[in-house]
This record gives structure tokens, C-alpha cells and sequence, in this order.
């Protein structure tokens, strides 16, 4: 389905445009700029209030990334219990920086705040799938169910 | 020494979430008869007199805040379930609706009769997708059983903002726009989504209703601290030894959280610090651990309930560190609209770099005291005026932890 079709079927819900990225970004993984401005047209509302919203919240992305997008909760609790070493191990494994993604376009890694899975830290999420209680020495075999 | 209590947890591990069955084998959904039964003002009436207050944070009187929105005259009016449960070290939404979804769905639908709406959402945060598809299902099978009779839910996802959890913010985001909180009043109960009468209550005073009603607002006021009654949610999460979560009477003490509920501190160590109510509360120390875990209680020791999130610290963690991971926290879920929040949040969190990196000297420490200050005050919103808590209780109850790494 193109984008058009997936923008439109939420152009019925009032304030639908934040599902419409999300249903988007599912898709795409991110939020290029033709969608941006196709939503605008669809929902009726300035180009800049569509980018207005896409820029706002932290789970759109307006720059192409990943297809698997791995985010590292850095919260207080993960934070003491070690998410950094598994920052830095994922860094490590996938020859990226938090921020960036992977040259193939297979992983996009980004560090996010608490993913309400805190009865086991450090968390990471890929996908929105929550993987609890990580280390570094767990990193390469979760990373590999998505190679 | 307090006891576990489970009323919002009351089915946790007993009902397949998935099945309506379950639920109304444990009487689901008769609470919603008895409230039609009851009719609307000894309905509110009932849930006044519960003193059942926001499990949100800010504490506010249910039924009252029912009874503004009854009161108040529209050809509409909405139910919102705030299910954005931002607050770091949080999960007790997500333990509710996981486990029992439709406890929820009967007191939104309860709310609904009492203030006359027909429209209801539950705005659930995005990083919860599988809560989502729990909801979307519970939803369609209390519908195809009518329970829920001209009264409607929607789910809306959130997209990873903090702020959207400040009612006004997330009547913002349903409606499509940016986050951004609004000035008040008119408050949501007046004026809320697309300018109608609003209710916006947390997924477990909602969980409380059903109960509530059921059992009588007289029964329910009896629990607990008497002026924050009932039963609250705790997660744990830090240096003790059973990281998870607890429903107890809110007139247990912090202490028996920590050391009773929590096992205490792991790895044989002492006991340093601990955080209650998420990222934006106090960091309590040991000599004020006999109190209890209410509302008006906290605030008396110029701490928090909020979320019920509780961090726990031992001995050898090092709270310049970990304020400083929070006040950067802030920096990124300052949603810019005012100026105070806005610079202060990003000078917090620079200053608070310096002195964790060892370059800072007491003048920084002094200016931090003063920016926190101005900013719990001067901001538009809680997420502004609750940023400074954490750095300005630490300095206060910690300063050897600060004098620690002056030049
Ligand atoms: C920055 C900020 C974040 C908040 N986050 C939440 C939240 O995640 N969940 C919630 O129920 N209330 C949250 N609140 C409180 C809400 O604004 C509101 O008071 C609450 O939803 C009312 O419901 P209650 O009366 O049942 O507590 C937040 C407030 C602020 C200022
Ligand atoms: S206090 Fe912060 S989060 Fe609240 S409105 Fe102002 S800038 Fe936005
Ligand atoms: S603090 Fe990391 S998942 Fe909650």
C-alpha cells in the first residue's frame, strides 16, 4: 500500500494524524518529507503544523534510519544498573554511534528514556519488543534474531 | 507492620486477561449496574465520600472533579484515561492493564454515566504496543456482551513524550497536535478535548472505581492514611533485593517499603538514598523513612507520591552522578513552550555536568539552588516546576556527595 492509502484511511479520526504517522512509520520506519506534506494536504492543517508534529515527538524520525530500531532506555534505574556498558556494546557489534544507523539500513540505534519495563534492568527495546535484564555479553545473540 | 492489600491488582494472576468470562466470574462489571441503579449524584455522592484521590500524581478529589464535569452543560462530553505513564521506574499502568484490562474499561464506563459522556479514550504510550492490542481486544468483547451499552473507547498511541502525560499536553496530542500543555484554567473537567467537559483520570484511579463502588465509598475511606485513602501501587527498582511491585495501604511507611517489600539493600550494603514518585521526586534520606506513603504526608517532608515509582540507592552510589542523568531527563522532555523551563532545564543540566566532571566549585552548586528555586515557580507546567526536585534534594540532604567533587 502506498502512503496516500495508509495517510487517508485515518483521515476520518478527528486529530487522526499522529496515528497516521505511526501506521507511516510501520511501514517506512520513518517519516520522509513527501508523507509530511501529503498528510498536511489529507488532514487539512499547514505543512508546518504536520512537521510541527513529526518533529515533536521522539518515537517519529524526519531523517531515513534503520529498518530494525533498537533503543536503549538510559533512565536513572537502567542507568545505574549498567545501561551504558550496553551502549557501548551495541556500538561495538554494529560499528555505530547512538544516533546512527547501519550502512545496510538493517539497524537504527537510539537512546530513549524509560520503556516501563524497569522490574529488570538494563532494558533495550527492538521493534517495541522489550528485551529485560541485557549485558554486553547478551547483545550479540538478541541482535542476530534480526540479521 | 503493613500488610500487602490488592484492589486494583485484585485479579492479577487469577483471570485470563483475554477473557471477559474471567472477569465477570469475579463479579465484573456489577459494579456498573449498581452505579446505573444508583443514579448520577449519589453516584459522585458515594465516590466523594470514598475520598479515592488522582493516582496520577497531583492528588486531586475524583468525585469532585466528577462533579464538575456533571455539572457543566455541553452536547458532549469526553472520558479520558491517561495510560501515557511517562515517569521513569514506572510500570504499575501497564501491570493494571495487562493483567486486567477490563477493571478499567467498568470505571471509565462508570465515570462515563456519572458525568453524562459517551465518548471515552484511553491514551496508552507508545512504548506499550502490546498493552494497546490487550485494550483494542477487552474493548471489542465488553461491546459484543453490550456492557458497555451507548459508551464508546478509543485507543490513541502515544509517540514518546514525556510531557503528554500532563492532562492538558495529552488532550493536545488526541487531538493531533504537538504536546504542548496549555494554560489553566479552564481546567479539562470545564473546558478539555476539543473544548468539551473532560475528565481525564490515571488508569488506576479508574481501577479503583469498580471496587468503589461496589464495596461502598464508606468502606474504602477507611483504609489507609485518612487523607489519602485507600491502597497505592509501588514499583521498585535500584539496589534492593526484590526489584518489583507492591499494592499496599497508604499508611505504610517508606521504610517497610524498602526494607519489608524490598528485601532491603542488595549485596549486604547500607541503605543511602531513595527516589519516590519517578524521576521529578525527592531523594529522601534515611532519617525520614518512618513516613507514610500519602499524599499530604510526602509533601510534608517536601517530598512526592507521584507515580509511586520508588529508586533505591545503597551506600556507594554517588548522587551527583544519577541527578545528573535526570536533569538531562528534563533537558530532553522540556517541550519548549516556556521560557523558564526551556533554559533552565538545559542550563540545570550543564551546570550539573560541570560539577559532575569535577570542574565545578560552590558557586555553581549556590546557582543551581537558585535556578531551582525560579523554576518551581515560574513555570507553566509540572514537568518545569518538578524538574529542579531532584537536584535541590540532593544538594540539601547529600551536600558531602556535591562537596565531594567541588574544584
Ligand atoms: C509532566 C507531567 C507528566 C505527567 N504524567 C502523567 C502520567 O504519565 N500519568 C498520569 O496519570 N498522570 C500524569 N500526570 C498528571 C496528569 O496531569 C493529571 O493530573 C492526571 O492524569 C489526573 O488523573 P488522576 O486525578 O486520576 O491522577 C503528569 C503531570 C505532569 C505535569
Ligand atoms: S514547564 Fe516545560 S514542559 Fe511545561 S510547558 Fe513549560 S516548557 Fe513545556
Ligand atoms: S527505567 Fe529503564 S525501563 Fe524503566
Amino acid at each position: 500500500m502506498g502512503y496516500t492509502d495508509i495517510i487517508a484511511r485515518y483521515s476520518d479520526k478527528p486529530g487522526g494524524l499522529i496515528e497516521a504517522f505511526h501506521a507511516v512509520q510501520k511501514e517506512l520506519s520513518y517519516l520522509p518529507e513527501e508523507v509530511i506534506v501529503e498528510a498536511a494536504r489529507i488532514f487539512n492543517v499547514p505543512v508546518a503544523q504536520a512537521y510541527g508534529v513529526a518533529s515533536f515527538y521522539s518515537m517519529f524520525s524526519t531523517k531515513a534510519r534503520g529498518k530494525n530500531i533498537i533503543r536503549i532506555c538510559e533512565s536513572a534505574p537502567c542507568h545505574v544498573a549498567g545501561a551504558a556498558e550496553v551502549v557501548a556494546a551495541i556500538e561495538a557489534e554494529l560499528g555505530i554511534k547512538a544516533g546512527e544507523s547501519t550502512a545496510d539500513g538493517s539497524f537504527a540505534l537510539e537512546l530513549t528514556e524509560c520503556v516501563g519495563q524497569c522490574q529488570a534492568t538494563p532494558v533495550i527495546t527492538i521493534n517495541g519488543k522489550a528485551y529485560l535484564d541485557v549485558n554486553p555479553a547478551k547483545i550479540r545473540e538478541i541482535l542476530a534474531e534480526y540479521k | 507492620m503493613a500488610e500487602e492489600m490488592r484492589i486494583v491488582l485484585r485479579n492479577y494472576g487469577k483471570i485470563d486477561p483475554l477473557k471477559i468470562e474471567d472477569y465477570l466470574a469475579q463479579g465484573g462489571y456489577k459494579a456498573l449496574e449498581k452505579a446505573r441503579s444508583m443514579g448520577q449524584a449519589a453516584l459522585i455522592d458515594d465516590v466523594k465520600k470514598s475520598n479515592l484521590r488522582g493516582r496520577g500524581g497531583a492528588g486531586f478529589n475524583c468525585g469532585m472533579k466528577w462533579s464538575f464535569a456533571a455539572s457543566a452543560t455541553a452536547d458532549q462530553k469526553y472520558v479520558i484515561c491517561n495510560a501515557d505513564e511517562g515517569e521513569p521506574g514506572t510500570y504499575k499502568d501497564r501491570l493494571i492493564m495487562e493483567n486486567d484490562p477490563q477493571s478499567l474499561l467498568e470505571g471509565m464506563a462508570i465515570c462515563a454515566y456519572a458525568i453524562g459522556a459517551n465518548q471515552g479514550y484511553i491514551y496508552c504510550r507508545g512504548e506499550y504496543p502490546q498493552v494497546i492490542e490487550i485494550l483494542n481486544q477487552a474493548i471489542d468483547q465488553a461491546k459484543a456482551q453490550g456492557l458497555l451499552g451507548d459508551f464508546d473507547i478509543e485507543v490513541r498511541s502515544g509517540a514518546g513524550a514525556y510531557v503528554c502525560g500532563e492532562e492538558t499536553a495529552l488532550i493536545e496530542s488526541i487531538e493531533g497536535s504537538r504536546g504542548e500543555p496549555r494554560f489553566k484554567p479552564p481546567f479539562p473537567p470545564v473546558q478539555g478535548l476539543w473544548a468539551k467537559p473532560t475528565i481525564v483520570n490515571n488508569v488506576e484511579t479508574f481501577a479503583n472505581i469498580p471496587v468503589i463502588v461496589d464495596k461502598g465509598g464508606a468502606w474504602y475511606a477507611d483504609i489507609g492514611n485518612p487523607a489519602y485513602p485507600g491502597t497505592k501501587v509501588f514499583t521498585l527498582t535500584g539496589d534492593v533485593n526484590n526489584r518489583t511491585f507492591f499494592e499496599v495501604p497508604t499508611d505504610t511507611t517508606i521504610r517497610a517499603l524498602v526494607f519489608k517489600f524490598g528485601g532491603g539493600i542488595r549485596g549486604g550494603k547500607k541503605f543511602k538514598a531513595v527516589q519516590i514518585g519517578g524521576t521529578s521526586g525527592a531523594f529522601i534520606p534515611e532519617s525520614l523513612l518512618d513516613t507514610q506513603v500519602a499524599f499530604d504526608a510526602m509533601s510534608a517532608i517536601g517530598a512526592t507520591l507521584g507515580s509511586g515509582a520508588t529508586f533505591v540507592l545503597d551506600e556507594t552510589r554517588d548522587l551527583v552522578d544519577v541527578s545528573t542523568r535526570i536533569a538531562k531527563f528534563f533537558e530532553h522532555e522540556s517541550c519548549g513552550k516556556c521560557a523558564p523551563c526551556r533554559e533552565g532545564t538545559a542550563r540545570m543540566h550543564e551546570l550539573m555536568k560541570k560539577l559532575n566532571e569535577g570542574k565545578g566549585s560552590s558557586k555553581d552548586v549556590a546557582l543551581l539552588e537558585k535556578l531551582g528555586r525560579v523554576m518551581s515557580y515560574s513555570c507553566l507546567c509540572g514537568l518545569g516546576q518538578a524538574a529542579p526536585a531532584p537536584v535541590l534534594t540532593t544538594i540539601k540532604h547529600f551536600p558531602a556527595d556535591y562537596n565531594a567533587k567541588l574544584m
